[in-house]
């Protein structure tokens, strides 16, 4: 038998850490969402094509730069000394995910809100054009913009899922929590996110044919997130002591229900069979399917962003005699 | 301070426990209430009567390759004098980062200041010239040994060649520098 006491009593990290509270799993859902969003309008805008977007989907790259700055606000409220953030723009730190994350949320603003400008209704932008229109500079970085638009949509891409990846790369490379110490979260971040960015789009008042279109490419999405679900936990299945302890808080440990119901059953196989009957039926996709996508996609991050500060390194004991 | 290379270790066969480093730091370091940079940690083993008990004073390890100082998007967290790891508080925006990447959960936020905290190896008082930290120097068994890993003839450098000795967590592969003796 082994029996330990310790007297440490530190406030958010013992017994189990949770330094990182409500605030984080919401950030990190809001910037996949976005991720999806940027990408998805950037596609978009390459494609090109004959059909005239709705007026839902012309006016859709704007959810980026708005639904990002909530999630920054979110991610500012987390912060215990707020007042200092400016220092992230100080320095850039190449081996912290964070600092990389500080200057992707950067990037993020011109790109998405250039684009959003260039396909916006002219019927909108002339009396905000007017109203502009001695500040000469503007003129000439719209001018700009609707010349690069396709450069514009691949930058959009490129930050996007840069946004994506970090997201899943900040808790993936933390070896101290096994749980996340996974080169898949980038990955897998990614694709949740494109997933929740289109689920978004669906709740707005898109075409019938925009509906289908997004929806089949859900459907993709969500097939390539089981995917990288069940490598992530064959990973750790797979790993040491401490990657194996860590599953375990999903395998019978605390969070197995609220894993295996919110995220797996009603977040992916639920919303990926009502597409698939949607789809065989030639039905117009609704929007249940896509509420129980978002619903999905936060509960991963919220269920992974707890039980991965729940878990830790487990050699100490091995390692005392 | 160059050319030094800061190290502590805990004899933990001499180690009662007491928690007088603990309070010690508390008294030096003004630590915030609740708070503590050092701690206890008692391992009992066994079936009574047939247990033994393993006591350790912990703190920040001082990792040569920390964790902490790699995901410091700021730069708050680095390694500071004689290899040690140290937090500016100045330029700590409180993200936590450090918290969750340390492996042995040595930090922790000041409520007071709202950045990160943990142990300076009581760089204060070795750049005073005072050769002890506050741990070391109040412990009654003499078990805390503080000093230069690369000077051979210092007393942990000796007690490192002569004695038996584990780090917490290797696999981590931070490479601690806060030993424990056998």
């Amino acid at each position: 038998m082994n029996e330990f006491t310790n007297t440490r009593h530190n406030h958010l990290i013992d017994p189990t850490m949770h330094v990182w509270g409500w605030e984080i799993p919401l950030y990190l859902f809001l910037g996949g969402v976005v991720a999806g969003i940027m990408i998805l309008a950037g596609i978009r805008f390459l494609r090109g094509g004959d059909e005239k977007p709705s007026y839902a989907l012309s006016l859709m790259p704007w959810a980026a730069p708005i639904a990002i700055s909530v999630g920054m606000f979110f991610l500012w409220l987390d912060l215990e000394h707020p007042f200092n953030a400016w220092r992230f723009y100080l320095t850039f730190k190449l081996t912290s995910p964070m600092s990389w994350g500080a200057w992707i949320l950067l990037g993020v603003y011109p790109v998405s809100i250039l684009l959003a400008w260039v396909g916006t209704p002219e019927t909108l932008k002339a009396p905000v054009r007017e109203k502009v229109s001695r500040f000469a500079v503007l003129l000439r970085v719209e001018k700009w913009a609707e010349v690069n638009t396709a450069l514009l949509a691949k930058l959009n891409i490129l930050m996007g899922a840069s946004l994506g990846i970090y997201t899943g790369v900040l808790l993936g490379t933390m070896a101290s929590r096994p749980l996340w110490n996974s080169a898949l979260l980038g990955p897998l971040f990614l694709v949740s996110g494109l997933s929740t960015g289109a689920a978004f789009m669906l709740l707005f008042g898109l075409s019938d044919e925009e509906r289908k279109s997004l929806s089949r490419a859900d459907m993709a999405l969500i097939g390539i997130e089981l995917a990288l679900l069940a490598l992530w936990m064959m990973g750790l299945a797979t790993g040491g002591s401490s990657s194996q302890g860590a599953l375990a808080v999903i395998f019978g440990g605390p969070y197995t229900a609220a894993f295996w119901t919110l995220v797996v059953a009603l977040g992916l196989l639920a919303p990926l069979v009502g597409e698939w009957l949607e789809h065989k039926h030639g039905a117009v996709p609704g929007k249940g399917t896509a509420i129980l996508v978002l619903l999905g996609g936060f509960a991963l991050r919220w269920i992974l962003v707890f039980a991965g500060q729940s878990t830790g390194w487990v050699s100490e004991i091995a390692m005392r005699q | 301070m160059s050319g030094v290379r800061y190290g502590m270790a805990i004899d933990t066969r001499t180690c009662v426990g007491c928690a007088a480093c603990v309070i010690g730091c508390k008294t030096e370091n003004d630590t915030a209430p609740d708070f503590s940079r050092d701690w206890i940690y008692t391992l009992l083993e066994g079936e009574y009567p047939n247990i033994r008990m393993n006591i350790r004073s912990e703190r920040c390890n001082h990792c040569e390759d920390a964790p902490c100082v790699t995901v410091c998007p700021t730069g708050s967290s680095h390694y500071g004098p004689g290899g040690s790891v140290q937090v500016n508080p100045d330029k700590c925006s409180g993200c936590k980062a450090c918290i969750t990447a340390c492996p042995y959960d040595a930090r922790h936020i000041d409520p007071r200041s709202g950045a990160a905290d943990k142990c300076t190896f009581c760089m204060h008082r070795l750049e005073a010239g005072i050769p002890t930290t506050s741990c070391q120097e109040i412990c009654p068994t003499k078990s805390i040994y503080m000093g230069d890993l690369d000077d051979p003839n210092s007393e942990i450098s000796r007690a490192l060649a002569t004695r038996d000795w584990y780090v917490l967590k290797p696999d981590a592969g931070t490479k601690p520098k806060h030993f424990y003796l056998r």
